[in-house]
């Protein structure tokens, strides 16, 4: 028997799964698609001493329209990002990143609350939340409160939820109607996690021929997401094309501090930020129109 | 709190019922409860693919479920593959004859993905092949072969008449 012995609770609904979550505060783990915490199980890497399977709670698997954008149950799995109509319509650059997180295999099980819960750095989903400004809603044995996506991470694996809190939904707005998106990650084998990665979203004002606003949002060079705004700083104002697109990626190659790993070098990474910079601005700007 | 849950659910098309420690994965559950041992079991941390398994159509780890989460579920293992009087599926044919295999470890898992894909995308690029069969880790080299076994298994299946005819049965 691989993981440690714990007691296993199936809840119905939300009220009944944060009874017994707060009832241990600190000893007891949420479980929804398991592709993070299964192998922390296994692994026995973790011994808590109750699991709270929320797969069972129907409210938590509905996705829905919030504010243009959508508002996401945390029992809704990854593979929803491709099978449910309603991410391409409102939400195209998820649409756009999803093949990219993980496998089919994982993204059948693994859920959109679970990733963006368990905050591993090198993940997409988490820099797609910081990148669309998406709010977390927490809910705890007083009642839910929303984090912004700017608050909610703080370090490797740790976020501002607190010991008694669930995430039980990410809400995504509508990002500006104008904007066009790119997302870029180098892995070494397709649907692993990011050496580096990359969300673009470029807005140019009504001639085509400034740019009115920028997001970088890079994952895989931190303890969380980075979003750059010293690299975003250097593109508004600017005329779209390779010269603000440089000035930009070498922002970012000087600015970011990856750490070394055994996967890659800090200096390889700040080399490969750099160029997804400048071809994920050439791809947004295209779309946009632009050559 | 008890330990141990009694787990109902369906494999292959066949009922079982078992009591299980909370704890235990599906992917023991299947082989030491159940006896099929089709399923292998590699990494236990969802990189390798070997316990792949459909459930409720899905592909899956066996390995990242708990027994406990199946109850109620619908199963296919690679047992289901083969007909009940042992001929192989088209997909077994293909990885036979193109040898999609060579210690065969890893292979339970490319054949349930395979079935998936091919069930949901009946003419794959090979990009797309490559795309699915990414979650699968095959460590005696044999991608070439495998990617050659799904695109004969994908002809066959699409039942295009120029695709090259299974080898006869040996006696």
């Amino acid at each position: 028997m691989k993981p440690p012995r714990f007691e296993y609770y199936d809840p119905r609904t939300v009220e009944e799964a944060l009874k017994l979550f707060t009832d241990q505060p600190g000893e007891s783990k949420v479980l929804s698609g398991g592709q993070s915490l299964m192998p922390l199980l296994n692994m026995r890497l973790l011994r808590p001493k109750a699991i709270i399977d929320i797969n069972r709670i129907e409210s938590l698997k509905t996705v829905r329209p919030w504010n243009q954008g959508l508002s996401v149950g945390a029992g809704v799995a990854v593979l929803a990002i491709e099978t449910d109509r309603q991410f391409a319509e409102r939400l195209p650059i998820l649409y756009d990143a999803a093949r990219h997180i993980a496998h089919p295999q994982i993204r059948s099980r693994g859920t959109i609350c679970g990733s963006i819960a368990h905050a591993d750095s090198a993940a997409e989903l988490p820099a797609l939340a910081v990148a669309l400004k998406a709010e977390m809603v927490a809910t705890g044995s007083s009642g839910t409160r929303t984090i912004s996506s700017d608050e909610f991470f703080i370090s490797y694996f740790t976020t501002s939820l607190q010991p008694n809190e669930i995430l039980t939904e990410v809400r995504f707005p509508a990002p500006p109607e104008k904007m066009a998106w790119s997302f870029l990650e180098v892995s070494r084998r397709h649907g692993d996690f990011a050496m580096v990665g990359i969300v673009t979203g470029l807005e140019l004002d009504p001639t085509g021929k400034q740019i009115k606003d920028a997001r970088l949002v890079y994952f895989g060079v931190g303890p969380t997401p980075v979003r750059l705004e010293e690299a975003e700083q250097a593109l508004v104002g600017q005329a779209p094309g390779q010269p603000a697109f440089q000035a930009a990626s070498d922002v970012a190659s000087k600015t970011l501090d990856p750490d070394n790993d055994l996967h890659a070098s800090a200096d390889y990474r700040r080399h490969v930020a750099g160029a997804l910079t400048r071809r994920s601005l050439d791809q947004a700007w295209r779309k946009l129109g632009g050559n | 709190m008890a330990t141990n849950r009694t787990v109902q659910l369906r494999v292959n098309g066949v009922e079982h019922e078992g009591t299980v420690e909370v704890r235990k994965t599906l992917s023991d559950f299947l082989r030491e409860d159940l006896g099929l041992c089709g399923t292998n079991i590699g990494c236990e941390h969802g990189v390798c693919g070997a316990c792949t398994v459909l459930m409720n159509g899905e592909t899956v780890r066996s390995c990242l479920l708990l027994a406990v989460q199946a109850d109620g579920m619908e199963l296919m293992t690679v047992e289901g593959l083969a007909s009940p009087t042992g001929e192989l599926h088209p997909i077994q044919e293909a990885f036979r004859e193109k040898h999609g295999l060579q210690c065969g470890f890893c292979t339970p898992g490319f054949l349930v993905t395979t079935y998936k894909l091919l069930q949901s995308n009946p003419n794959p690029s090979l990009d797309e092949i490559k795309e699915w069969l990414a979650g699968h880790l095959c460590r005696c080299t044999g991608y070439e072969d495998i990617l050659e076994s799904v695109k004969l298994a994908a002809a066959r299946l699409r039942g295009e008449s120029d695709a090259p005819q299974p080898l006869p049965k040996s006696s």
